[in-house]
């Protein structure tokens, strides 16, 4: 996919090929800008590497998760994972809670290519938190700023899901959003036992085509008054194939069926012909001219470990939160001592995953169900977004911010794990009996998940080690971390709640309900929704970025990924991204048409 | 596949089983060790891969007899589905008890001597090898181990070693074509159309519209 002969000059360079990374070479290059991506894993062809039917009997250890493949042997993720080799952080301590696990993927697509899919909006209330309970940031923008980038990325990339008028869980505009798939016995039960609780269960939102893309009205809406741009999406919609209901979708999907960088947004970028990237290529800093703007960047080809430069009219980092916050950070100069673009002294600062903590139970209305295929879209037909909102309004609750829940269960593909611990249930059978039981219970287990809202606070950021190089010989993050109150309360809120709908299903929990939210939480980055550090803001005191991602510092230095984000909400933080890095380049392309960048 | 649950634990295990040394810096101790032994972070994933492809085996023939003795007695041949060892669980317990993967170096010990346990005590019993004993004779030492919570302290050990080879056993047989079709997976086949469950399992589970 990527093409070795580049230009010697570009209008804009843009540094990850991610989410944000490819929305914003999309949406400018099809705005007919130069763009010259550089990301630093290797190059990744979905169309021939994905393992769409493989079996865990054809992998190693029944596809078993390993330190080298941390999600199992299939899942789309290369030379990536809580540890990259070659590419170390550091803790600042050995208090388990005060660390940061950080995942990167070095591939082209990055993390999109195996991420859950899961697509929610930011409600009105998550860009203005502060403003409601005096806590950490508000957002310089509003829903209303962001609601047409909504409208354009989910017709763009195709997500499932219904609009249901729900508090703080936005509609979507008509014509948006696909039908959502079919839910499964399981989900029709967690439904009705929740809303029973006064929990709401509605259809989820994830990034798969359930069928195919609207290629006849929907390029009209993506790109007005562009005759050229319409005609190579519309041409790459028909390309993509609606869901083939089998395998699961963290291996990525060959056929196009469902969201990936590598498989939506770069194919047609790449045929404006106004595209050109360069894979292993790992940025180390952004170069600073005389004028005070950014020249360029320089880079390390892994394969020969030769150092370049390559030099654009503007830069654009979307490396991934802390992966942006790194390059910024190791960027000095005597303008910049302290990192460039940081002379707020934020750069680095109010780092933030989500709110995780799970329960599972075993539920004995699943038990000895007639087999049938449970593939579906590979997951979260239902959810339940968060129903707390006036409770927290009226201090019902000792937590301030809100979670939703994440549930499936099923007669799922089974692998190595399959049935551990059934002896809990039969008392240790073996032998023909544990043949029968096998039968009897499998399938009759549901998780559930919840995603929950995470404040910035003081104590949770990164900066440079002083002491440790990478093997290219790059300075390494240091990650600080804490957990507010308002983060563990919600996780054992969590666990309670949890239990109080697999009792209402008649289920039974499998392990301890944790009671303690302190070890209800799931460690610093396990979510993997890192977000914050290069926060955008109302002025450059207090912030990195105002609300076009556009650094305060240096007038034609953007941050499109994550690294803006004021808060985090427990709306999944993708869509969001690609919402914002939309609008930025819109911006971007407005600003060069008009000789202002 | 392997889900963000499963993950997590697996994640807070290894993360407990770090030495302290190594806790402050991650990704270093990775790369202080060879990784030549695993498949590596880039492994072809469409590639059809055997036991022994990627890493040795390392079990004895005497070990393998074991195995292949105890896999059977966890899941026997019983008309609907043939026994685990047919289906290659014990290729399997000795890849994963050869792997240069925590996890599984964390299980080699537990499966080892566990293996070894269970022919003295077949020996200290009946005089012969846990694979020369007849059914009932393997099952009264079984039962004295398969379930923890009932062992006595004397099989205390050994009852640990027993669920996690019951579990092992139980993870590859189901995970190959003949466990799928005993327990009812048919799915990893494309499909046109994705309709849910039929209306009559719904309203017979008293589930779906119309039913709060």
């Amino acid at each position: 996919m990527t093409s070795p002969a580049t230009k010697k000059e570009y209008d804009v360079i843009v540094v990850g090929s991610g989410a944000a990374g490819g929305q914003t070479a999309y949406t400018l290059s099809m705005e007919g800008v130069k763009v010259l991506m550089l990301e630093a894993g290797r190059n990744y062809v979905p169309e021939q590497e994905t393992p769409m039917f493989q079996t865990p009997d054809q992998a190693p250890l029944r596809v078993a998760s390993t330190p080298e493949k941390a999600f199992g042997f299939y899942d789309a993720t290369i030379d990536g994972g809580w540890t990259v080799p070659g590419e170390p952080y550091v803790q600042s301590t050995d208090d388990p809670h005060g660390r940061f696990a950080w995942w990167r993927s070095r591939m082209l697509g990055g993390r999109t290519n195996h991420w859950g899919r899961i697509s929610l909006r930011n409600g009105p209330y998550d860009f203005k938190p502060h403003s409601r309970d005096g806590l950490g940031f508000d957002w310089p923008i509003s829903y209303e700023d962001v609601a047409p980038y909504y409208d354009k990325v989910e017709m763009l990339i195709g997500v499932y899901g219904t609009s249901e008028g729900l508090e703080n869980t936005p509609n979507s505009s008509p014509g948006c959003l696909l039908p959502p798939p079919a839910p499964l016995v399981s989900d029709y039960l967690v439904q009705q036992r929740a809303r029973r609780l006064g929990i709401p269960i509605v259809p989820g939102h994830r990034a798969v085509l359930t069928q195919q893309l609207d290629f006849k009205r929907s390029p009209a809406l993506l790109h007005p008054g562009n005759p050229k741009a319409q005609k190579i999406i519309a041409a790459h919609m028909q390309q993509r194939a609606a869901c083939i209901w089998a395998t699961d979708c963290g291996r990525g999907c060959s056929i196009r069926a469902n969201y990936q960088s590598t498989t939506v947004h770069l194919p047609p970028a790449l045929a404006t012909g106004n595209l050109d990237i360069i894979t292993n290529a790992m940025v180390s800093e952004v170069l600073l001219g005389r004028n005070g703007r950014a020249k360029g960047v320089k880079y390390i080809d892994k394969v020969s470990g030769a150092e370049h430069q390559a030099h654009a009219r503007v830069i654009v980092l979307a490396a991934s939160a802390c992966e942006t916050a790194r390059i910024l950070l190791n960027s000095k100069s005597t303008s910049f001592p302290n990192g460039l673009a940081n002379s707020s002294g934020k750069v680095g600062r109010y780092v933030m995953d989500t709110v995780g903590s799970s329960v599972s139970g075993q539920i004995p209305l699943l038990e000895s169900l007639p087999p049938q295929n449970e593939d579906g879209a590979s997951g979260h037909a239902f959810y339940a977004p968060w129903w707390g909102y006036q409770d927290q309004q009226n201090g019902k609750l000792n937590f301030a911010r809100g979670y939703h829940i994440e549930f499936g269960g099923g007669r799922r593909m089974p692998g190595a794990g399959t049935l551990h611990g059934i002896e809990r249930f039969t008392g240790g059978s073996y032998g023909k009996k544990l043949k029968e039981d096998a039968r009897r219970y499998y399938g009759s287990f549901v998780g559930f998940d919840g995603r929950g809202e995470m404040i910035p606070n003081e104590h949770s950021f990164c900066e440079i080690d002083p002491h440790v190089k990478d093997k290219w010989g790059i300075p390494v993050l240091r990650f600080h971390w804490k957990w507010s109150e308002h983060e563990t309360r919600q996780a054992a809120h969590m666990q309670k709640t949890f239990a109080d709908i697999v009792e209402a299903m008649g289920g039974r929990v499998m392990g301890k309900v944790q009671t303690d939210g302190a070890e209800a939480i799931a460690p610093g980055g396990f979510i993997i929704h890192e977000v914050g550090g290069a926060i955008m803001g109302k002025d450059r005191q207090s912030s990195v970025t105002n609300e076009w991602c556009q650094t305060w510092d240096v007038k034609n230095l953007f941050l499109t990924d994550g690294a803006v984000f004021a808060s985090n909400a427990d709306k999944n933080p993708t869509l969001t991204i690609m919402a914002l890095a939309w609008r930025a380049a819109d911006h971007i392309a407005d600003k060069m048409r008009r000789k202002e960048l | 596949m392997t889900d963000r649950r499963t993950t997590i634990k697996w994640m807070l295990a290894a993360a407990a089983s770090m030495p302290l040394k190594a806790q402050r810096t991650w990704g270093q101790e990775i790369t202080a060790q060879p990784l030549a032994r695993g498949y590596g972070t880039d492994p072809g994933l469409t590639k059809l891969y055997h036991p022994g492809d990627v890493w040795p085996l390392t079990l004895s023939a005497s070990e393998r007899r074991t195995a292949q003795a105890l896999c059977n007695v966890i899941l026997p041949d019983d008309g609907r589905s043939p026994d685990a060892t047919s289906v290659g669980v014990v290729d399997f317990i000795d890849e994963w008890v050869s792997a240069p993967y925590p996890r599984q170096l964390t299980d080699r010990p537990v499966v080892l001597e566990g293996l070894a346990w269970m022919d003295a005590e077949a020996l200290l019993r009946f005089e012969k090898y846990f694979a020369e004993l007849n059914e009932s004779q393997q099952h009264l030492i079984c039962d004295d181990i398969c379930y923890e919570p009932n062992a006595k302290p004397k099989f205390a050990k050994a009852a640990a070693f027993f669920t996690r080879y019951r579990d092992l056993t139980v993870g590859a047989f189901y995970s190959t074509p003949a466990g799928w079709k005993d327990i009812g997976y048919i799915g990893n086949v494309p499909l046109t159309k994705f309709e849910g469950p039929p209306a009559e399992l719904l309203q017979k589970l008293g589930l779906g519209p119309g039913h709060t």
